[in-house]
C-alpha cells in the first residue's frame, strides 16, 4: 500500500519542531509499524537525509521502549498492544498517518519521536520496591502462602511495561495508572505490606514533583494501555494513600 | 598446562562452593565504601549484581543502552525459571538439576559451575518471592510449577508467559532502591565502547553517551560485564534490536578470551519469517510444548496442498498427521531439548513437509489439549453430560488462562487465531551458550574484569535447557559474583579512587574516537542494515542449524567480504557528537562482523556435533548429534590477535568426575 | 507531613474534589425536594413552597448544611481551577492530531468547562433568587392572599346596610393562619427583618409572615403575579432555555462526576464498580431532569 506519513521532526530538546510529510510506497500488511519506519529510514539515509529517531528495542511488546502517538492514539488504533506489535494491516491504502511523540512536560522530547521517560525511574526509586536485601537469607518461598486471587491480581498489575502510554493518552498527562500499578502490586502481597504506607506517599510525592497532571478518572489510560492495566489499581492507590495520610 | 586456570576449588562437588565461600577473602564494610565497581548491563545478571554489590556497600556505576534499566532484554523471557525446590515432590533434587543441566548441555559444561548453579537455584526463588515477584500460585496459595524441555520433573517456576519480566522487575526494584539511596549511579542510554586497563587490570570503561554522542570516561576498581547474548549476529533472532556483542567483544579485544562462540541455540518454537522486511523474530514460549503437539502432514500431497492454500490444517485427518517428535522420541515426546526439537523440524521441512508458503514451518496444535482440559474441567464441575461445545469452551478457557498472552501475541503478529487453527512455528536463533571465558570466580582472563549472565560462556555447555538462563543470570548476580569479587577487591582497599586522567584513559578514548571517525568518513552508499542482513543470511545458511566443513569455509570468506564491503560502502548520516542511532548500529555491526567469522572458525574447528552445534559430518544413524569426547571434551577459548582469522585457540579440558559421559538419549 | 499531604498532593486535591462534589450532590437532592413543591398547583402549592423555604432558612441544621454547601462550592471551584491549571501545565506542547473520543467520554475530559458553565449558572441563579430573597435590602413581598369578602357596610346615602364585595389582603403567618394585617398602619405595626411583624408599642413580635418566594419564582418563569408584587418577567423564555441548558450541562458533569468521585476516594472495586456507575448515571440524569421540568412546567402553565 501507499501511505502518507506526517511525522513530528524535532532536532533536539530546544528545537521547536514541526510535522513533516513523507509519502511511502510498497508497504505490506504483514509488516509491523516499526518495520515500516525502518524502510522509511533506510530511504532517508540513502537520500542523505536525517533518519527519524524513535525508541524501540524488544519489538515484541514487552520492554516498553517503543512509544509513538499514532493517528491520535498512543500505540496506534489497535487495543492491548504496543507500537511494535501494531501491524500495517490495520491501515488502508492511501491513509494519512500522523506520528507524534508522547507529549507531557514530564517526558521532554530528546529528538523527533524520542522522549525522556526517566521520571518513571525516579518514581520507582522513591518506593517501588520491597526493602529486602538480596542476600539469599530469606525464608522459604512457600513459607508465606498467598491466595491465588491476590497473586493473580498482583501479577496483572505487575505486567506494566512502563511505556508511558497512559501519560501520553491522558488529557492531563497523569501518571496515575503507572504509579498505581506498582503500588497495587505490592499492596496486594504480604511482602509489600510492611512499607505500604511510606511507599505510596513517597511515590506519589515524586510523581507530583515530576510535573505529571492530576487524575480526572477519564479512563483513557486503561483503554490505551498495552497491558490493559485496570483502573481499579488507581482506586486502590487512592485508598492506600488516604489510609497512609491519616495514619502516618 | 594451558594458560587457562579455571580455579575450580578442590573437594567433593557438593562441598566445593560452601568450602570455597568459607575461605574466600572479604572486604569489610568500611572499606567497601572506598571501592567502585562498574556494572555494564542491567539485565537479570547485571541488574542483580549491581543491586547486591550496592547493598553490600560498594559504589556501583551501572550502564545500559536502553532508556531505563528495566528494559534489558531479560524482560522478554517468557517461560520460566528452574529451581531444585522439589515442591511438587516428584523427585527433584540439586543433584538431578545438576545432572539434567550437564546432560542437556551435551557434556560440554563445567561440572563445578553447574553444581553451584543448581545449589543456589532454590535461593533465587526465595529471594524473588521476598522481593514481591508474583509467581503463579495454586489455589492453596503455594507456588505452582510446570515442566520444561529436557527434564522429567516439574521444576519450573513461572509468572504466566512473562517470567523474565517479573524477575527483571524484581531486580530492577532492588536496583531502584539502591539508586534512591545513591549507592548505584545509573547511566541509561550509554553504550560501553572500550575497557581501560591500568597495569594489566580492568580499571574503567569508555562509554558513548547515546543522547549527546560524546565519549565519557568512568573509572572503577573492577568492571563487570553483563551485556547479554550475541544472537543478533544472525540479524534475525529473538533478541532485542539493540542486543549486541560490543561490550563483550571489546573486552575480548583487550585480552579476554572468547569461549565456544559457535554454541548457538536455535529455539524450536518461534513465529516463522514472513518476508524480507522482517526485523526480528518472536519466540513462542517453550512452555507451549507442555500442551501443544507438533506435527506436519504425513503425506507429501497434503503438505503441498496446504502450502498452496488448498487445504487447511484442520482438514487433515488425525491418521494423516505426523507427530514426529512423539514418533521419534516417545519418552520425552514434545518435550525433548531445544536442539533436538529444532533439528527435527528442520529435517521435516527439508524433506518437503513444511506448512507455510516458504516451506519453513510446522504446526503446534492445541486442539487435543483443549479437549483434554475440557473433559477434565467438566469432571471437576460435575458436568456429566457436557456437550462437545461446552467441553471445548471449558478447555479453551483453561488454555487461555495458561497461555492467553502468548496466543494473543501470536494472533496480533500473524492475524490467525491459534484457538481455531494450529500455530505455525519454526526454529529461530534465540540464545548463545558461547561467550566470554570466565573462571570459577566469573573473572575473565583480564584481571578485575568479570563477565556474567548470557555474555559469559559458563554453565550451559553446548545447549541450554529451557528456564535455565534466568536461573544462571540471577545466580551469577545475586549469589556468586558478590562473593567472588570480594576476593579480588580485597587487594584494592588501599588503592583509592582511580583517576580518569590517566594516559590509559586518553589512549582508550582516542582509539574509540578514531574508530567512530573512520566509520563516519566512509560515506558510502548503503545503510547499516544492508550489511547486517547480508551477514545474517550468511550466518543462518552456513553457521545455523546444520553446519558442514564446506559451508563454514564459505562462511568465513563470505563474512570477510561483507566486512570489507562494510568498511568501503557504509553510509552513516549525521555526525558523531549527536544522537545518531545509525552510528550506534554501525558500531555494533563492526563487532558482529568479526564475531561471525570467529563463530565459523570455532564451528569449523569443532568437527564433532554437540548440543546446538550440529556438524552434519558427525551424526548417528538416526540423525542425532554425535559427540567426539576424545577429541573435543574441552572449552575452546579464543584469544584475539588482530584479525579474527589470526585468533589463537586455547583449550580448557573438561573433566567429568561425577557424571559419566554418555550419548544423550531422549527416546 | 501529613497535613501538607492532605492539602497539597494531587491525590488529596481529588479527595476534596470528590467530597465536595458528593456533598453538592446531596445538596442537589435536598434542593430538588423543595423545588418539586413548585409543581403543586394553587394556593396549597404556593403555601407549601413558601413554608418549605422558611424552614430552610430557619432550621439550624439546615443552616449548617447550607454553610457547608457554600463552602463546598467555593472549595470545589477553587480546587477545580487549581487542578485544571496544573493539568494544563502538564502538557505544554499539544498534539497535532488526537482522537480522544476513542478512549474517554467527552464529559470526563471537560469537567472544568462543564463546571465553569455550572458556575455561571449558579451565579445567575443566585442573583435571580437568592440575592433578591436574602441579601437585597429592599422590602420583600410577603405571602399574602387577596380574598374577596362580603363586607357589610353602612351606606350613608341610603342609610342601609349593604353587602359589598371587597378585596382583603390576608397574610399567611407562621402559626398557620391567614390573617389580615394592616402593614400600612405604621404607627402600631412595624416589619422587622422582612418577615417579622412587631407591635410598635409593646416592642414584641406578634406574628411572622413568609417571604413570597413562590410568586417570585413563578413570575420569573412567566406567571403574572403583579397582584402579589411580582410583575411578569418579560425574559421568561430566555430564562427557561437557560435553565434547561444548564441542567443539561449538569447532566454531563454528573454523568462522569458521580462515579468518578467514588474512584477518587478509592471506594470503587471490581465488585461495586458496576453498581456505582449505574447509580451515578441514573442520578446524573434524574436529578437535573427533574430540576429542568420545573421551569418548563411553570412556563407552560403561566
Ligand atoms: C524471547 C526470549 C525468551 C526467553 N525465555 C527464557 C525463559 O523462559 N527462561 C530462561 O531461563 N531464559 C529465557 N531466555 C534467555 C534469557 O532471557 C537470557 O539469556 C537472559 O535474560 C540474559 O540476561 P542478561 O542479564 O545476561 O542479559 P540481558 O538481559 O540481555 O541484558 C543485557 C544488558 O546489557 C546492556 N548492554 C548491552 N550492551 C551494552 C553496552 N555495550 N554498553 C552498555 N550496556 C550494554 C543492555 O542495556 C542490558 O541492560 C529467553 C530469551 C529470549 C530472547
Ligand atoms: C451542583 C454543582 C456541582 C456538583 C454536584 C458537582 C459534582 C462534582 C463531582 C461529584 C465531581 C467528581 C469529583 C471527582 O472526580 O473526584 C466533580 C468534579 C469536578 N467539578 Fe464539580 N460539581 C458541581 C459544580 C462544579 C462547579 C461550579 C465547578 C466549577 C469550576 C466544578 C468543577 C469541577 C471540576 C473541574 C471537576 C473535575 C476535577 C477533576 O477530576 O480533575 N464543579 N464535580
Ligand atoms: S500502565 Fe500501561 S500504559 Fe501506563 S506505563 Fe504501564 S503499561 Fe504503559
Ligand atoms: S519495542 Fe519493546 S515494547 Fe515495543
Amino acid at each position: 500500500m501507499k501511505l502518507n506519513l506526517k511525522i513530528w521532526r524535532q532536532k533536539g530538546p530546544n528545537d521547536k519542531g514541526s510535522m513533516v510529510s513523507y509519502p511511502i510506497e510498497n508497504i505490506d500488511g504483514d509488516m509491523s509499524f516499526l518495520e515500516m519506519l525502518d524502510i522509511l529510514n533506510d530511504q532517508l539515509v540513502e537520500k542523505g537525509d536525517d533518519p527519524v529517531a524513535f525508541d524501540h528495542d524488544c519489538r515484541e511488546g514487552i520492554c516498553g521502549m517503543c512509544s509513538l502517538y499514532i493517528n491520535g492514539e498512543a500505540h496506534g488504533p489497535d487495543r492491548g498492544i504496543t507500537t511494535c506489535q501494531l501491524h500495517m494491516r490495520k491501515f488502508n491504502d492511501g491513509d494519512t498517518i500522523y506520528i507524534e511523540p508522547w507529549r507531557a512536560k514530564a517526558f521532554p522530547v530528546i529528538k523527533d519521536l524520542m522522549v525522556d521517560r526517566s521520571a518513571f525511574d525516579r518514581i520507582m526509586a522513591a518506593g517501588g520496591f520491597v526493602s529486602v536485601n538480596t542476600s539469599g537469607n530469606t525464608q522459604d518461598a512457600n513459607a508465606i502462602p498467598i491466595p491465588k486471587d491476590d497473586a493473580d491480581e498482583a501479577f496483572n498489575a505487575a505486567t506494566c511495561i512502563g511505556c508511558g502510554a497512559c501519560v501520553a493518552s491522558c488529557v492531563n498527562s497523569s501518571a496515575m495508572l503507572f504509579v498505581s500499578a506498582k503500588v497495587s502490586q505490592l499492596a496486594l502481597l504480604p511482602q509489600g505490606q510492611i512499607e505500604a504506607m511510606d511507599r505510596v506517599k513517597n511515590m506519589v510525592a515524586v510523581m507530583d514533583e515530576e510535573g505529571f497532571g492530576n487524575c480526572s478518572n477519564t479512563g483513557a489510560c486503561e483503554v490505551e494501555c498495552p497491558k490493559e492495566i485496570s483502573l481499579e489499581n488507581i482506586a486502590r492507590m487512592n485508598r492506600e494513600f488516604l489510609k497512609a495520610s491519616f495514619v502516618k | 598446562m594451558s594458560v587457562l586456570d579455571s580455579k575450580i576449588p578442590a573437594g567433593p562437588i557438593e562441598r566445593k562452593w560452601t568450602d570455597y565461600k568459607n575461605k574466600i577473602r572479604l572486604v569489610n564494610p568500611a572499606n567497601k565504601r572506598k571501592i567502585d565497581v562498574i556494572v555494564v548491563g542491567t539485565g537479570l545478571a547485571g541488574g542483580s549484581a549491581a543491586a547486591t554489590l550496592a547493598e553490600l556497600g560498594y559504589n556501583v556505576k551501572a550502564f545500559c543502552f536502553q532508556d531505563s534499566p528495566r528494559r534489558a532484554h531479560s524482560i522478554a523471557a517468557q517461560g520460566g525459571i528452574n529451581a531444585a525446590k522439589n515442591y511438587p515432590g516428584d523427585g527433584d533434587s540439586v543433584f538431578r538439576l545438576f545432572y539434567d543441566t550437564i546432560k542437556g548441555g551435551d557434556y560440554r559444561a563445567r561440572e563445578a559451575n553447574v553444581y553451584r548453579l543448581a545449589e543456589v537455584s532454590a535461593n533465587i526463588i526465595d529471594q524473588c518471592v521476598a522481593q514481591g515477584v508474583p509467581f503463579a500460585r495454586e489455589y492453596g496459595g503455594l507456588l505452582d510449577n510446570r515442566s520444561f524441555g529436557g527434564a522429567q520433573v516439574s521444576r519450573t517456576f513461572y509468572a504466566k508467559g512473562q517470567t523474565g519480566q517479573q524477575l527483571l522487575l524484581g531486580a530492577y526494584s532492588a536496583m531502584s532502591r539502591q539508586i534512591g539511596k545513591g549507592k548505584i549511579k545509573m547511566y541509561t542510554r550509554y553504550e560501553m565502547q572500550d575497557l581501560v586497563l591500568v597495569d594489566g587490570k580492568a580499571r574503567g570503561i569508555i562509554a558513548r553517551n547515546l543522547v549527546t554522542g560524546k565519549l565519557e570516561r568512568f573509572s572503577a576498581h573492577a568492571v563487570v560485564v553483563g551485556s547479554g547474548g550475541y544472537g543478533n549476529v544472525f540479524f534475525l533472532s529473538t533478541n532485542a534490536m539493540g542486543s549486541n556483542v560490543t561490550a563483550a567483544w571489546r573486552i575480548h579485544k583487550k585480552g579476554a578470551f572468547f569461549a565456544n562462540p559457535c554454541y548457538t541455540q536455535i529455539h524450536p518454537t518461534c513465529i516463522p519469517v514472513t518476508g524480507d522486511h522482517q526485523s526480528k523474530l518472536t519466540l513462542m514460549s517453550e512452555s507451549l510444548r507442555n500442551d501443544g503437539r507438533i506435527w506436519v502432514p504425513k503425506k507429501m500431497e497434503d503438505a503441498i496442498a496446504i502450502r498452496e492454500g488448498r487445504l487447511k490444517p484442520t482438514d487433515i485427518a488425525e491418521a494423516d498427521r505426523d507427530y514426529y517428535l512423539e514418533r521419534r522420541y516417545p519418552a520425552f515426546g514434545n518435550l525433548v531439548p531445544r536442539d533436538v526439537a529444532s533439528r527435527a523440524a528442520k529435517e521435516r521441512c527439508d524433506a518437503g513437509f513444511g506448512v507455510n508458503a516458504t516451506g519453513e514451518a510446522v504446526y503446534l496444535d492445541f486442539s487435543s489439549a483443549i479437549e483434554r482440559y475440557g473433559k477434565e474441567q467438566a469432571m471437576i464441575h460435575h458436568m456429566t453430560d457436557a456437550t462437545p461445545e461446552q467441553i471445548y469452551k471449558l478447555g479453551r478457557d483453561l488454555v487461555e488462562a495458561k497461555y492467553g498472552n502468548l496466543f494473543q501475541m501470536y494472533y496480533k503478529i500473524t492475524d490467525e487465531d491459534p484457538y481455531v487453527t494450529p500455530m505455525k512455528i519454526y526454529p529461530a536463533v534465540h540464545y548463545t551458550m558461547g561467550g566470554v571465558w570466565v573462571d570459577y570466580n566469573l573473572m575473565t582472563t583480564i584481571k578485575g574484569c568479570y563477565c556474567i549472565g548470557e555474555a559469559n560462556f559458563s554453565d550451559h555447555g553446548a545447549n541450554r535447557l529451557g528456564a535455565s538462563a534466568l536461573m544462571q543470570g540471577l545466580a551469577d548476580g545475586y549469589f556468586v559474583l558478590p562473593y567472588t569479587i570480594a576476593d579480588y577487591l580485597a587487594d584494592d582497599i588501599k588503592t583509592g579512587a582511580i583517576s580518569t586522567a590517566l594516559p590509559e584513559f586518553d589512549e582508550a578514548e582516542k582509539s574509540v574516537r578514531d574508530f567512530s571517525e573512520r566509520l563516519m568518513n566512509i560515506k558510502g552508499t548503503k545503510p547499516v542494515d544492508y550489511f547486517h542482513k547480508r551477514l545474517g543470511k550468511a550466518m543462518w545458511n552456513y553457521v545455523g542449524m546444520g553446519r558442514t566443513e564446506e559451508g563454514l569455509k564459505k562462511a568465513i570468506t563470505e563474512i570477510q567480504q561483507i566486512r570489507q564491503d562494510f568498511y568501503n560502502d557504509v553510509k552513516i548520516p549525521g555526525t558523531i557528537e549527536e544522537l545518531n542511532p545509525e552510528l550506534d548500529k554501525a558500531l555494533r555491526l563492526s563487532d558482529f562482523l568479526e564475531l561471525g567469522e570467529l563463530m565459523a572458525m570455532d564451528a569449523l574447528n569443532r568437527s564433532e556435533s554437540c548440543g546446538g552445534h550440529f556438524r552434519e559430518e558427525s551424526q548417528t544413524e538416526k540423525g542425532e548429534a554425535l559427540r567426539d569426547d576424545d577429541r573435543f571434551a574441552y572449552v575452546a577459548a579464543w584469544e584475539y590477535k588482530g584479525e579474527p582469522s589470526q585468533a589463537v585457540l586455547h583449550k580448557e579440558e573438561l573433566k567429568f568426575e561425577v557424571v559419566k559421559l554418555a550419548q544423550r538419549n531422549y527416546e | 507531613m501529613s497535613k501538607s499531604v492532605l492539602l497539597k498532593s494531587s491525590l488529596a486535591k481529588k479527595y476534596w474534589m470528590a467530597l465536595t462534589g458528593l456533598f453538592l450532590c446531596l445538596f442537589l437532592v435536598g434542593h430538588l425536594a423543595g423545588n418539586l413543591q413548585l409543581l403543586k398547583a394553587g394556593e396549597e402549592g404556593r403555601r407549601a413552597f413558601n413554608e418549605y423555604a422558611y424552614f430552610m432558612a430557619h432550621n439550624p441544621v439546615v443552616k449548617i448544611l447550607s454553610y457547608l454547601t457554600y463552602i463546598s462550592i467555593i472549595f470545589h471551584v477553587i480546587d477545580g481551577f487549581l487542578l485544571f491549571a496544573q493539568n494544563r501545565k502538564a502538557r505544554p506542547v499539544k498534539y497535532a492530531h488526537t482522537r480522544p473520543q476513542e478512549n474517554s467520554s467527552f464529559a470526563s475530559r471537560n469537567m472544568a468547562l462543564l463546571g465553569t458553565l455550572i458556575l455561571v449558572f449558579i451565579v445567575t441563579h443566585m442573583q435571580n433568587f437568592w440575592y433578591k430573597a436574602k441579601i437585597s435590602n429592599g422590602p420583600f413581598p410577603l405571602h399574602t392572599l387577596v380574598k374577596e369578602i362580603d363586607n357589610q357596610e353602612y351606606d350613608p346615602a341610603t342609610g342601609a346596610i349593604v353587602n359589598k364585595k371587597q378585596d382583603v389582603k390576608l397574610y399567611l403567618l407562621t402559626n398557620g393562619q391567614y390573617q389580615m394585617i394592616d402593614l400600612e398602619d405604621k404607627d402600631n405595626i412595624e416589619l422587622r427583618h422582612n418577615t417579622e411583624i412587631y407591635s410598635k408599642k409593646l416592642d414584641v413580635k406578634v406574628a411572622e409572615g413568609y417571604k413570597d418566594l413562590h410568586s417570585l419564582t413563578t413570575a420569573f418563569f412567566g406567571h403574572d403575579n403583579s397582584k402579589y408584587g411580582f410583575p411578569k418577567n418579560d425574559l421568561a423564555t430566555v430564562a427557561v432555555i437557560f435553565y434547561v441548558v444548564s441542567m443539561l450541562v449538569l447532566i454531563f458533569h454528573l454523568w462522569h462526576g458521580f462515579s468518578s468521585a467514588f474512584q477518587s476516594l478509592g471506594l470503587r472495586s471490581k465488585k461495586y464498580a458496576p453498581i456505582i456507575i449505574t447509580v451515578g448515571k441514573i442520578f446524573a440524569v434524574v436529578v437535573p431532569v427533574l430540576f429542568a421540568v420545573i421551569p418548563v412546567y411553570l412556563y407552560l402553565t403561566k
